[in-house]
């Protein structure tokens, strides 16, 4: 594969304040990769994903996003990012959160099409059938007009995630999607996203699933101390890792897999 | 319209108004302590297990507080003179007005608060063998009060802002004694202008302290 | 013994109806433009640009730590002759209670708007909103629903604010009571009678807040102050 990647990453940095979370982060994604994240809290996972859409604000260093450098290089300081800009980069990276995030006063259809109609300017009838598409996609095509907190967690999550898809993304972005889940639904949302893989998106994946990483992810990264530690095929990282903290880390999970 | 602006005449009659400002330290003092005296002694019998207390202290604490403050003023002025044996001045009238409305708005800051307070200190003080007159005084009230403050505070503000009120009958506030130079030198606009100006420069910097202890007090709890 | 003698309140009860529609049509003015001026102050406010943000905060605390009757005195003998305008007791009262309550109100939109997740603000802008789409569709309706409580606590206690006018002969029900006295000498029964005449109309709205409350409360949504 010697395609363009869809999405570069150089040098990547970001502190909160004296905080410096992340210290240079350089990564390629192809067309179709499906890279999860490991490390533990406090390693800058989180923070690196959330800055792949611009939810957080690189302190250095570029982006790149289907060929197109995003920012304005200033000499000897940081890019700065216009608002017009960062709102078109986020239609085509779709983000989903670990706590949900759903609109509690609109319903589950208003939920996916808010963004079809108020940002992307369709008018409402293909904009509820694109949402119904999407709904029956992630099997809640029932629920179409029930308000979010008549859902289960799972549910939320799922309807999260069609909220994301309907823009049609060219990226997708999980942010731990099962963390905060009930562990009997962390199943049907795991199910979700591995069809959504399957199906060949372009994704990044923050998770604590190892298991799930091994079988869906085609790259793994071991994330430490703001940087990547270790990164491959998740054969090699997670059956058998060269870097110590990735050894360390692993051998912590496996206590609690089996 | 170009105005010039002359404070100069203000400025003359800085005695007077240096005299209403004093009256109204004088009503604003008065007010401040009897009002959060009896505002605690109602929120007390309104938390009490004794009915007896505890309705009458609720009626009180839901007339002043659902009532305009000037209503009860006039009230005061103009017809409670012709039932109470004495003679009752502005500043009587205009004090049991505000004190009443204090009370009640502060009851209902004290009970808020001595609510707040978990009941497993009751129950700590109760195990000890203390009364509860004690336990009030000793255990919950001292724990309340730090947590009501900046709502104790704002009341103290807003009695400062009431007291403008006693202008209305004729009380020599400050408000009062701008309306006299304003009609005396007919420069309404500077004398009106330093008195808000007066308010909020010693207001603000109370504001801006209760500010930082909310967030204190936040952080702390 | 003093002996109540309600008939001249009673003969005179149309002077008081009428007071009390004064009252009513201020405190509707004063809501009228409070609230939209409120909303933009709050906006402000909260805006990152300091020079929006920082007149909105001083005008909020201005009019939210002077007291209303300077303010209301200023409208009404300053104004006219700085702006060289025809100053009415009704304009004056309208204009200090619409700028006064704002800034009460401001604190209440501010509230609200803050108390709402940050995870709303990121939702929204991950599906590409810009921050006035995201004030407007998700965060606004979400924080009025909140506010409810604390804007009918404000509107009441604007309500008993207007009170003021009285004392530049706007004729709300104060000011028709206060005339009623002198002409029927009869002020006991007359400010009695105009102090339960306003404690029925605000215990009445107030007990409609705490409905409200209650509701709010049972479908388990959360209110700000």
């Amino acid at each position: 594969m010697s395609q363009e990647p869809i999405l570069t990453i150089r040098g990547l940095h970001k502190s909160f304040g004296d905080n410096h979370v992340l210290r240079g982060i350089d990564l390629d994604v192809q067309q179709g990769d499906c890279i999860a994240i490991l490390g533990a809290s406090g390693s800058g996972k989180s923070t690196f994903l959330r800055c792949l859409n611009f939810m957080e604000i690189p302190s250095d260093g570029a982006i790149t996003h289907a060929g197109k450098t995003i920012g304005t290089e200033r000499p000897g300081k940081p890019r700065v990012y216009s608002e017009d800009e960062l709102t078109k980069v986020r239609q085509k990276v779709g983000m989903v959160f670990q706590q949900f995030n759903l609109f509690p006063h609109k319903t589950v259809l208003g939920n996916i099409t808010e963004g079809l109609r108020i940002v992307q300017g369709k008018d409402k009838a293909s904009s509820d059938a694109r949402a119904r598409e999407e709904l029956a996609r992630v099997g809640l095509a029932e629920k179409a007009d029930e308000y979010p907190s008549r859902l289960s967690g799972g549910q939320k999550q799922r309807v999260a995630i069609a909220r994301a898809l309907a823009l049609a993304p060219e990226l997708m972005l999980f942010d731990e999607p099962t963390s905060a889940l009930d562990p009997e639904l962390v199943g049907e949302v795991l199910n979700v996203i591995r069809g959504i893989a399957d199906e060949g998106r372009t994704m990044l994946l923050v998770t604590h699933e190892i298991g799930f990483a091994y079988h869906v992810a085609n790259r793994v990264i071991f994330m430490a101390d703001g940087i990547i530690q270790e990164e491959g095929p998740p054969e090699q990282v997670l059956k058998n890792p060269q870097n110590p903290l990735t050894q360390a880390f692993l051998a912590r999970h496996k206590q609690f897999e089996f | 319209m170009e105005y010039t602006w002359d404070f100069g005449s203000v400025w003359e009659y800085r005695e007077a108004l240096w005299v209403g400002l004093t009256n109204t330290l004088r009503i604003f003092v008065i007010c401040l302590f009897a009002g959060l005296s009896l505002g605690l002694a109602m929120g007390l019998a309104r938390y009490s297990v004794r009915r007896w207390l505890r309705w009458p202290a609720a009626c009180f604490i839901e007339f002043f507080r659902n009532t305009p403050v000037l209503v009860q003023i006039f009230w005061f002025y103009f017809a409670f003179p012709i039932l109470a044996p004495f003679e009752i001045s502005a500043l009587m009238a205009a004090a049991l007005g505000i004190t009443l409305n204090s009370a009640a708005f502060s009851a209902e800051i004290f009970r808020g608060g001595i609510q707040t307070i978990d009941p497993g200190q009751w129950e700590a003080g109760r195990a000890i063998g203390m009364r509860y007159r004690e336990i009030m005084a000793r255990i919950i009230l001292p724990q309340a009060v730090r947590r009501m403050m900046p709502a104790l505070t704002n009341r103290g503000i807003e009695i400062f802002k009431m007291t403008t009120l006693a202008s209305a009958i004729a009380y020599a506030d400050v408000l009062h004694q701008a309306r006299l130079i304003a009609s005396v030198n007919f420069n309404p606009i500077e004398a009106y202008t330093v008195v808000a100006i007066a308010f909020f420069v010693i207001l603000y910097p109370i504001v801006r302290a209760t500010y930082a202890l909310e967030r204190r007090l936040a952080k702390g709890d | 013994m003093y002996e109540w003698d309600f008939t001249a309140v009673i003969e005179n009860s149309g002077l008081l109806w009428q007071g009390l529609l004064g009252t009513l049509a201020i405190t509707g003015t004063a809501l009228a433009f409070g609230l939209p001026l409120g909303l933009m102050l709050a906006l402000s406010r909260l805006s990152p640009r300091k020079w929006l943000a920082w007149p909105a905060g001083f005008i909020i605390e201005f009019f939210r730590t002077t007291p209303p009757l300077v303010q209301l005195f200023w409208f009404f003998f300053a104004l006219p002759i700085l702006m060289d305008i025809q100053m009415t007791p009704y304009l004056a009262a309208a204009i200090t209670f619409s700028i006064q309550s704002s800034a009460f109100f401001a604190e209440v939109f501010r509230a609200g708007i803050v108390s709402i997740e940050r995870g709303q603000w990121e939702a929204a802008r991950a599906i590409g909103m810009q921050r006035p789409q995201a004030m407007r569709r998700i965060i606004l309706p979400q924080a009025v629903k909140r506010m409810i409580p604390a804007f009918t606590e404000r509107s009441i206690e604007l309500m008993k604010t207007t009170t003021l006018v009285a004392t530049v002969s706007y004729a709300d029900l104060l000011y028709q009571a206060n005339e009623l006295a002198q002409k029927t000498f009869r002020p006991i029964e007359v400010f009695t009678v105009t102090a339960l005449i306003y404690f029925t109309v605000i215990f009445g709205l107030s007990l409609c807040v705490q409905a409200v409350e209650r509701r709010l409360a049972v479908s388990g949504d959360s209110t700000v102050r």
